[in-house]
């Protein structure tokens, strides 16, 4: 492999946005036929690096050599030409088309120049729907209809489609089930077999131990470690390259006592909704966290949503201190003392454009308010000591709540609904896009304020975050709960055997 | 039991500004950067008017009538930079306008008064907007179509109410206001009125509730929902807020002009589309200044008052706003893209 040229080679790319210095001399090889894996907290510079090897942005320095020649990526469709196809971690399809219309789009089989050839279009992409192990979605179907996963595979065929000799991938498995990522893992195998080059991203370090070869480090823009071996290199060498320090997966201790005694201060009586969870019953005490294990599709975020009264229930009722909510009603929730963390962060927590104060403050104004009349003092000190309690980075709230990292974005929400005063926390995957460092914060956190009182639900697809912070776990399949137990009775694989299997058998 | 977290008392409540970050001090300059350029292009236009003719644009009657005419579509754009901040939009203002003056000076309702009149005036506004607001917030109509309804029906009910002619107004306390005498201090009160719905407009928008969770709507809808906001009911307020605005930009119609027709507030919604537009606010919602808007609208009327002083055309004057639309918007686009 060192005889022949690499596939890609990058060497001292710099980025700067104003202020931001967020490529600071990146280096980076690919050969041929690996899987290169890249690794880095939020903000290390991995989204800007292969937003410039997509073309997407231009480099201020540096030079990008492709196949041993320069080459500069002025445009996405520049670097599509070369070879190069990148899937986002934000999907990019277009819901209204198609899966074919999708796969195909901007270079369409055409007849006579601008007649779209669609039965062409629908062979093709049968023919690399089956390459990608899933022959059973349609591609006449709409793509807004299908589950994330498989909107996922779509988006890996319609990088397929062009000849690609280097994909990369932005947290491919974070949207999908275990037997998803094998599925996946399977396709990344046989494109690396056709000499195809992948260079992966993954919070996961297992993920990148399975399938990767090497492993590229960045951290604060800079490459600090470049074509470790992936297996090989020990999980705690990669850990402290990524954060300067020596953090590994810490799970904050849970209290001596469970706190099994005391009144629910949440309980959902036989809960259901259509087609999306079957007929519930939960409770959550102050001071406890209940986890909700299950796979994607298995119901979980419905679940917290529809106790928070975001959607409206079938059967059943939500009681908070014995006292039933108006169902289908997020205001009756919020004024019951629930707030929701939710999995969309983006989409469905933060206002983007606003400052932290105001995210914070926005589901607790009229307190600060007489006659609507907000006192901008008042607030701005309770948004200040509700940033500082969570030890949000930075802890100046006036700053724009997208220049803060995930953990940090997830901090503002939680710290929202401390604000509030909130006794029903309930947090559907809230560790999602936060790096490693930042989760073992979260994990402390979240105990903390269940320490403090609070009554946490937890929803998550990693099982290993469920087992490691709640107190008792409830496991999911398809909508139903089929076991409940104290975390410490479970372990990963007895879990994974549950939501696999459905029957409590060992 | 979690308490809420209450604000610091005396200690921790001031904290050195050292913890101003970059990011911060970008977006506050880039919100002055806009201002200021709005400043800059009035500042050029005065002096293209000033050097043009000297004599006649400089003149204190003219900058007076300048303000007057600004005041009308001054007010209605006040209303529509909160709707276009919440992410929706009022097609219907030219044709509540219109309706609003026509029928505050029917016959009948000129018996009232000036406060019938008045009275009239911003009922007929608040009516149509409360039937915006209803369609649009619990009927789960778009904002354009149902907009678009309320402009056709409303201007077909005021020809219908006037038969195309034009009524004049007989009430002279009404047209007193309109009078030189009636000046405060140089001031028209149509003027005042402009003023005063800018100052109460930006404190709305600034420092109430109402105006948080009106950007916090047309920042990000479902986020506003799931953090307890009732966004039905700020959406059917925000309408009732845009046709209250009408419903006083009509008085002002009726006082300047001694009359009531139903060809008022011709394509009032476009200039003031345009003058929330060039003023920064966000067509998407989620940002948008009053300050902002009220300089749009002192460009747009500058322009026309400039163009009209030296005879140039009103077809010449509508190149010219397309032209700086396009600018403006492009403009922003720049300093946006600059994060």
């Amino acid at each position: 492999m060192a005889s022949e040229p690499p596939l890609l080679s990058m060497s001292g790319i710099t980025k700067s946005f104003p202020g931001v210095r967020a490529l600071d001399g990146v280096d980076l090889d690919v050969q041929a036929g690996e899987v290169h894996c890249l690794l880095g907290q939020n903000g290390a510079g991995k989204s800007t690096l292969i937003k410039v090897l997509a073309g997407a942005h231009q480099p201020d320095t540096g030079t990008i050599r492709w196949r041993g020649d320069d080459v500069t990526l002025r445009s996405p469709i520049a670097a599509m030409r070369l070879g190069i196809a990148t899937i986002y971690q934000e999907l990019d399809l277009v819901e209204h088309l198609s899966v074919a219309e999708n796969v195909h789009l901007g270079h369409e089989p055409t007849a006579a120049g601008f007649v779209v050839r669609g039965r062409a279009a629908k062979a093709s992409t049968a023919d690399l729907l089956k390459r990608l192990g899933h022959p059973e979605i349609d591609p006449g179907r709409l793509v807004g209809d299908l589950s994330a996963a498989h909107q996922q595979i779509v988006s890996m065929a319609r990088a397929l489609s062009h000849d690609v000799r280097l994909i990369v991938m932005d947290e491919p498995s974070a949207a999908l089930d275990p037997d998803e990522v094998d599925n996946l893992f399977r396709i990344v195998g046989d494109l690396t077999a056709a000499g195809v080059a992948v260079v992966y991203i993954s919070h996961r370090l297992e993920e990148i131990r399975r399938i990767g070869d090497r492993v590229t480090v960045l951290k604060d823009g800079r490459a600090v470690a470049r074509g470790l071996p992936a297996k090989s290199t020990p999980t705690s060498e990669v850990v402290s390259l990524m954060t300067g320090r020596n953090v590994e997966y810490v799970f904050p201790p849970r209290p001596a006592a469970p706190p099994a005694a005391g009144e629910p201060v949440l309980t959902v009586e036989n809960l259901s909704r259509q087609g999306e969870f079957a007929p519930l019953d939960l409770q959550v005490r102050p001071g406890e966290i209940v986890g909700l294990a299950g796979l994607v599709g298995s119901g979980r975020s419905e679940i917290l949503e529809t106790i928070y009264g975001a959607r409206k229930p079938d059967t059943g009722r939500v009681l908070v201190d014995g006292t039933p909510l108006r169902p289908g009603s997020v205001r009756a929730a919020v004024r019951a003392g629930l707030g929701l963390a939710p999995e969309e962060r983006k989409a469905q927590a933060l206002l983007m454009l606003e400052s932290v104060t105001r995210n914070v403050s926005v589901s607790s104004m009229s307190r600060f308010a007489r006659a609507g009349w907000i006192d901008r003092g008042a607030e701005l000190g309770a948004a200040r000591a509700a940033v500082r309690e969570l030890s949000l980075r930075p802890d100046n709230p006036d700053v724009p709540v997208r220049t803060l990292s995930g953990g940090n974005q997830q901090k503002a929400v939680l710290a929202r609904w401390l604000l509030r005063g909130c006794r029903v926390l309930l947090l559907d995957e809230p560790t999602r896009g936060v790096d490693v460092g930042a989760r073992a914060e979260l994990y402390a956190v979240v105990r903390r304020l269940a320490d403090e009182g609070l009554a946490v639900l937890l929803v998550s697809s990693e099982v290993p975050e469920v087992l490691g912070l709640a107190d008792r776990v409830l496991v999911l399949r398809e909508g139903s709960v089929v076991h409940t137990a104290p975390a410490r009775e479970l372990d990963e694989h007895r879990v994974l055997d549950l939501v696999m299997e459905g029957s409590p058998a060992s | 039991m979690t308490q809420p977290v209450s604000p610091p008392r005396d200690s921790t409540g001031k904290v050195p500004s050292a913890a101003e970050t970059p990011a911060w001090r970008a977006v506050l300059f880039r919100a002055d950067v806009r201002t200021l350029s709005l400043l800059g292009v009035l500042a050029v236009l005065i002096l293209i008017g000033g050097l043009t003719k000297p004599d006649q644009f400089l003149d204190t009657r003219n900058l007076q009538l300048v303000l007057t005419q600004a005041s009308v579509i001054g007010v209605v754009t006040v209303g529509m930079t909160f709707v276009i901040i919440s992410g929706g939009i009022d097609l219907s203002v030219g044709a509540i306008v219109a309706l609003a003056s026509v029928w505050a000076t029917t016959v009948a309702t000129q018996e009232y008064g000036f406060a019938g009149i008045l009275f009239t005036a911003v009922l007929v506004g608040l009516g149509c907007g409360l039937v915006n607001g209803v369609l649009i917030a619990y009927g789960g109509m778009v904002p354009f179509i149902a907009t678009l309804a309320m402009l056709a029906s409303a201007r077909g009910l005021a020809l219908q109410i006037t038969d195309g002619r034009t009524q004049i107004v007989t009430v002279d306390s009404v047209l007193d206001l309109g009078e030189r005498d009636a000046y405060v201090l140089g001031i028209p009160p149509l003027v005042l009125v402009f003023a005063a719905v800018t100052v109460v407009g930006w404190l709305v928008l600034n420092r109430t509730t109402f105006g948080r969770r009106s950007v916090a709507v047309g920042g990000n809808a479902e986020a506003a929902r799931l953090a307890g906001i009732d966004v039905r009911r700020q959406r059917l307020y925000l309408y009732l807020l845009s046709g209250l605005c009408c419903g006083i930009a009509a008085f002002l119609l009726i006082v300047l002009s001694g009359s009531g027709q139903n060809t008022n507030g011709n394509l009032y919604e476009l200039d003031a589309i345009a003058a929330a537009i060039i003023g920064g606010t966000l067509l998407t919602g989620g940002r948008g200044t009053i300050v902002g808007s009220v300089l749009g609208v002192l460009i747009f009327t500058t322009i026309t008052n400039i163009f009209a002083l030296n005879n140039l055309q009103t077809d010449v004057q509508q190149i010219a706003k397309g032209a700086i639309i396009v600018a403006a918007v492009l403009v922003q686009r720049r300093t946006a893209s600059t994060t």
